[in-house]
């Protein structure tokens, strides 16, 4: 048989192909529908959350930062209850992380402030000394994508059916007058930073990244 | 049935994919011996400002030594060695031709793109699917390209059977086809939102687990498909070429090539081990790794008999020694891969610097040296000039091998040193030790991780002036030579 198969390229392809699709139908069809849904009570993320989020995937903080704890005492112990699936429902794209090279985040919104983080992300050796992570100074003065946000929760709200109200709605009007939403949360977060420049952009209207960013790992519990 | 008189084979194809291996692989390992240094001394993370950062150049390393550098390579000796095992010059068939240049050019347009979105931040964040919707779309473009050419080769061929290195290569085509296509399902939120935002944003069609689930079954068979299949094709060719003996045995090189495509699928789930995903798809994960060993393992040992009875040439020939250790390397890599997939060790191991370490004891010993034998070999058949220089070749094998085990044993020590770290109790069950301890007690081994780096891309500039040097200056060959490579 395999040698006819060596002379007959097409059927050849045929059966690698179906000798390599088989493994992936077996393993993940069986409990993809159970595995998305979400846990009673989880809230889909704000649009500033959405906001920080992505900032979180831009500077790449999954390269060396972890959303999964595993269910073992010394897990537990260092970062708090063990993550369940559920909770990760409205994760698009899930941002578990493969690396550890700083601790885990899942839950780090239940252990740090808006303080702790504005002082780290500005320099992260005066809250840990030793630490090796780069000062983030660039998130103080960068503007946040509110507008690619807001179409990151019209697109899972209308394509994926996730729970947000009627003020979100698809076009550039209806993001316009959705926008003081956003800012009105962000003026909460900057109350509690300390940065001249950061006061000063939200005051006018503006939203640094850093406050995005602080309000989306104030949410992660 | 055919004139005996030999094929004039058209490089023209391989050539530019050669080039394109030698700058990706020197611009992906100069970033990787940088964010290595930045792990030892942080000062290193602002020299570019905000796109310097470790955070943002390490999806750029992967990135492009993956699909730049091992692409190139793997693109290069399949345009090479295709026509040759066919049997049929692609100067015969104008399609081929288009195809093949088509396919280089819109290569480029890629590469390119994804080095500069990269840098700018726009990212997927899933691992070596980082490429966000539009050049999603091109890369399959080019990879049907690929696909097209390869069999409107393989449909004018005068070799009825297909070789084995082949197989490999019709493989390669078909995974990654039909993972990358799976993985990389998202929906552009510009035109989902009636026009608001960003253009070049998506979001994934898959959520929190089932995302994880889709992302490795992609994430681990990347590895299969790019880093082991198409590799393993290229050692069936060049190391029988180079050492002009006859593969082993044809039964063992079936039996681990369907054994390979069989059982790599199941292995992604070992990414997810205590996780969220189901238990019983973690426990399947694990137990086909440990199989896994078995195809892994006689593909290598088939390449080492094939050595049998010749073995002196591994003193005389340099090239023989970067195949045959490449082929060593593999037979760790599948060997430590598997024990780390076992629940137990991976309950230490998962996000520590062992996996890093495990990763490229793969690709630099196996796969960067299996480019580099390839070139090598290749460069006097297509230049049409001898080497330029055997003892590069030989200072080049010794440094870069020093840098591998520098590599993986101080990531070795530095991962099981962290994994224990963490999960340290003193005699009243609390934590010893706060997280940074955990990183603070790493530096030694980070020093020690980027002077591999360094090593190694010591190594790489030797093999970029060599092969420049036997493209532009080396002694002129009147004929082909058979099987040893002529080198000065």
């Amino acid at each position: 048989m395999f040698h006819w198969l060596e002379k007959n390229p097409f059927f050849f392809a045929v059966g690698v192909f179906l000798v390599i699709a088989f493994a992936g139908l077996v393993t993940i069809l069986p409990n993809f529908a159970e595995s998305a849904r979400p846990l009673k009570g989880l809230k889909p993320y704000t649009v500033l959350e959405l906001a920080g989020k992505n900032v979180y995937m831009k500077d790449q903080c999954i390269a060396c930062h972890s959303q999964l704890i595993r269910p073992f005492k010394a897990e537990t112990d260092r970062y708090g209850q063990y993550s369940l699936s559920g909770e990760y429902a409205y994760d698009r794209p899930f941002l578990w992380g493969s690396k550890r090279t700083g601790p885990d985040l899942h839950r780090v919104g239940n252990y740090r402030t808006t303080d702790w983080h504005e002082n780290h992300m500005w320099e992260p050796t005066s809250v840990v000394p030793g630490s090796i992570m780069p000062a983030y100074k660039h998130q103080f003065t960068n503007i946040a994508d509110i507008a690619t946000a807001y179409a990151e929760a019209v697109t899972v709200k209308n394509v994926f059916k996730t729970p947000y109200g009627n003020d979100i709605q698809p076009g550039v009007k209806a993001f316009e007058a959705y926008k003081p939403k956003v800012l009105a949360e962000a003026k909460k977060i900057a109350a509690d930073m300390k940065n001249k420049d950061v006061k000063d952009a939200v005051a006018a209207g503006k939203i640094p990244e850093i406050v995005a960013l602080i309000a989306y790992l104030n949410r992660l519990k | 049935m055919q004139s005996n008189a030999a094929l004039e084979y058209d490089y023209t194809v391989a050539k530019l994919f050669t080039y394109t291996t030698i700058v990706f692989g020197l611009v992906g390992m100069l970033i990787g011996t940088l964010i290595a240094a930045q792990m030892a001394f942080p000062e290193l993370n602002y020299l570019l400002g905000e796109y310097g950062t470790f955070s943002r150049l390490r999806p750029l390393h992967t990135n492009v030594v993956i699909y730049g550098f091992m692409l190139s390579g793997i693109w290069a000796t399949g345009y090479y060695f295709m026509q040759r095992v066919l049997k049929v010059s692609m100067a015969e068939s104008k399609l081929a031709m288009f195809l093949g240049k088509f396919h280089f050019v819109v290569y480029l347009v890629i590469a390119t793109g994804m080095v500069v979105s990269l840098f700018m931040g726009i990212t997927t964040t899933k691992e070596y699917a980082q490429m966000e919707w539009p050049l999603d779309i091109l890369v399959v473009v080019v990879w049907v390209t690929w696909g097209l050419w390869m069999f409107t080769l393989i449909g004018i061929r005068r070799e009825k059977a297909l070789y084995i290195s082949v197989w490999y290569y019709i493989a390669t085509f078909l995974g990654v086809a039909m993972l990358y296509l799976f993985n990389n399902m998202e929906v552009p939120t510009y035109f989902a939102s009636g026009g608001v935002g960003a253009i070049t944003h998506s979001v994934s069609m898959y959520a929190g687990t089932n995302d994880a689930m889709v992302q490795w079954w992609w994430g681990h068979n990347a590895v299969a498909f790019v880093f082991t299949v198409p590799i393993v094709g290229m050692i069936y060719y060049f190391l029988p070429k180079e050492s002009g003996q006859a593969v082993y045995s044809y039964k063992l090189s079936l039996l681990s090539f369907w054994g390979l495509m069989f059982v790599y699928l199941w292995a992604g789930g070992h990414h997810l081990l205590w996780s969220t995903v189901p238990d019983w798809v973690q426990t399947m994960a694990s137990i086909f790794s440990v199989i896994l060993i078995l195809p892994s393992w006689g593909s290598a040992i088939n390449m080492l008999l094939t050595m049998k009875g010749e073995w002196n040439q591994l003193t005389e020939n340099p090239i023989i020694k970067f195949l045959i250790l490449a082929s060593t390397f593999y037979m760790l890599s599948t060997l430590e891969g598997p024990i780390q997939a076992v629940k137990s060790v991976n309950a230490i191991a998962h996000f520590t610097d062992w996996i890093p370490g495990h990763v490229h004891d793969g690709v630099l010993g196996w796969v960067a040296f299996m480019v580099f034998s390839g070139l090598y070999h290749m460069a006097p058949r297509i230049f049409k000039r001898e080497i330029y220089s055997k003892s590069l070749i030989e200072a080049q094998f010794w440094i870069q091998t020093t840098a591998v085990v520098l590599y993986f044993t101080s990531m070795w020590i530095a991962g099981i040193t962290q994994g224990m770290m963490w999960r340290a109790v003193d005699e009243y069950g609390n934590l010893m030790y706060s997280f940074i301890d955990t990183v603070t007690v790493l530096h030694p081994y980070y020093a020690i991780r980027a002077l591999a780096g360094v090593l190694f891309m010591i190594g790489l500039v030797m093999f970029a002036y060599n092969m420049i040097m036997t493209m532009a200056a080396s002694k002129k060959l009147t004929e082909e030579p058979q099987f040893r490579s002529p080198m000065a």
